[in-house]
């Protein structure tokens, strides 16, 4: 349900990445092979991600911001390609601006997942984009809803995403409880973007961590000599 | 249809399965899931034993082909059965795990099987090696393997550590096969565990509803 790893793009790779000759960086898509993650509180939510952004080997940026706001209240998680994530991106925020104008309300974070889910869904043989929408919203407090390629739409309380994610399933899993208050969200998903970014060569750099509620947006960045460590083996 | 890859026979070579091995303070911990699956749409079979004894004190654990790791298990416990009458002692945990290394190295090109070595012997006590698809040897504290085993490197990393008690590991073991289980559709049926110290080997079996259970969303 999340994004697979390794995001190849199958159209015309005419010189192959095995010819030494020519670096694969010159023929592969920017790709946000990442791990990206939310977790819904009591009054919010937390939302997270790594920040490395890859040509094929070569990491195209390393410091990222892969949490992008949509709206004052409603963020997302960004996975896949970065064109394509970006580019949907910047229409979901056009159209629900537009929309909270017209209803002269701050929009639902429901609203914005179904607006990703459309251009997703519509365009889907086009696009490689899997996204985490999350916010808060005055009608049901904090939420994540997850848009996962093919343009699927689910709510759920906590949901990883990207090439990363998959490492982490069983961690999550097993540390996740209903309940959690804020700074156990915040430290769930700092320890298990870690471990993801320990093990998926395409995710990596810093944490970025974001945890919107009624009373805003604040974001952290946790730098790489700062991640929690785990025992090495 | 689909633009990404999803069919595992695509992904990698991994097939079908979660295995892990884990030393503890005095022994090691092997176990396995039970599934055995035709491209990830049918079970073949919801009970198989993938924990397989190549001597007393010596068991491993077998992924990717089925055919190729029942050939090379039964052609190693052979080899590990001559050797040790030969040296007129029990063979070192290092022996099973080379002798299937140079059979998985020389026959690269034809078999698809990878397998990880767990024991007990008297020069190096509890010992763990993986020896990979191409042949390759390496000991680690602890291992996991197969198609299952990505959903829970995060959680091995975080909670295995090098000097738990024989309980501790056996409960650490179980919750990690629990939790590929329930991740990885491939994966599935009991939990198969070998507990093997000095004193000897204890086979413990989990079935599917007795597992470890964890918030389900």
């Amino acid at each position: 349900m999340a994004a697979t790893a390794a995001m190849v793009p199958i159209f015309g790779q005419q010189i192959s990445s095995k010819n030494d000759l020519v670096p694969d960086w010159t023929s592969q898509e920017v790709s946000t092979g990442t791990t990206i993650m939310a977790v819904e509180y009591d009054g919010g939510v937390v939302i997270g991600a790594d920040s490395r952004t890859t040509t094929g080997a070569y990491i195209a940026n390393r410091v990222t911001d892969k949490l992008t706001p949509i709206h004052d209240r409603i963020f997302c998680c960004r996975s896949g390609s970065a064109a394509d994530t970006q580019a949907i991106a910047d229409v979901v925020t056009y159209q629900l601006g537009f929309h909270s104008i017209e209803l002269d309300e701050p929009p639902l974070v429901e609203t914005a997942a179904n607006l990703f889910k459309a251009s997703c869904y519509r365009y889907r043989e086009e696009l490689t984009a899997g996204i985490l929408v999350a916010g808060w919203d005055r009608r049901k407090g904090g939420q994540v809803y997850c848009v996962p390629i093919g343009g699927m739409l689910v709510r759920q309380p906590v949901s990883v995403g990207g090439s990363g994610s998959t490492y982490i399933y069983g961690f999550m899993d097993s540390n996740y409880k209903p309940g959690l208050n804020k700074e156990q969200c915040l430290e769930l998903t700092a320890a298990a973007l870690s471990l993801a970014m320990e093990r998926d060569g395409s995710s990596g750099g810093v944490i970025r961590l974001a945890s919107i509620s009624e009373d805003g947006v604040e974001r952290r960045v946790i730098l790489g000599n700062q991640l929690p460590k785990f025992s090495t083996h | 249809m689909e633009k990404h890859y999803t069919n595992s026979q695509v992904k990698g070579v991994s097939t079908g399965t979660t295995i892990l091995a884990a030393t503890f303070d005095g022994g090691v911990v092997i176990g396995s899931d039970s599934r055995a699956s035709i491209g990830g749409e049918y079970v073949s079979s919801k009970t198989i034993n993938k924990v397989i004894q190549v001597h007393d004190r010596i068991f491993c654990c077998i992924a990717g082909s089925l055919a190729d790791a029942q050939a090379v298990t039964k052609a190693a416990k052979f080899h590990l059965a001559f050797h040790s009458v030969q040296m007129e002692t029990p063979p070192l945990v290092i022996s099973a795990a080379s002798v299937l290394k140079e059979l998985c190295y020389k026959n690269k090109d034809e078999l698809q099987a990878g397998f990880i070595t767990a024991g007990w012997d008297r020069k190096k006590g509890a010992q763990v090696y993986v020896v990979s698809l191409g042949g390759m040897l390496v000991r680690q504290p602890i291992t996991i393997g197969g198609s299952g085993s990505t959903y829970i490197y995060g959680y091995v990393d975080a909670k295995y550590k090098p000097d738990m008690s024989r309980d501790e590991c056996l409960q650490f073991a179980l919750n990690a096969l629990s939790l590929a289980m329930g991740r990885d559709n491939v994966s599935g049926g009991v939990a198969n565990l070998a507990v093997i110290t000095e004193e000897g080997v204890e086979h413990v079996v989990v079935p599917g509803d007795k597992l470890p259970r964890f918030h389900d969303e």
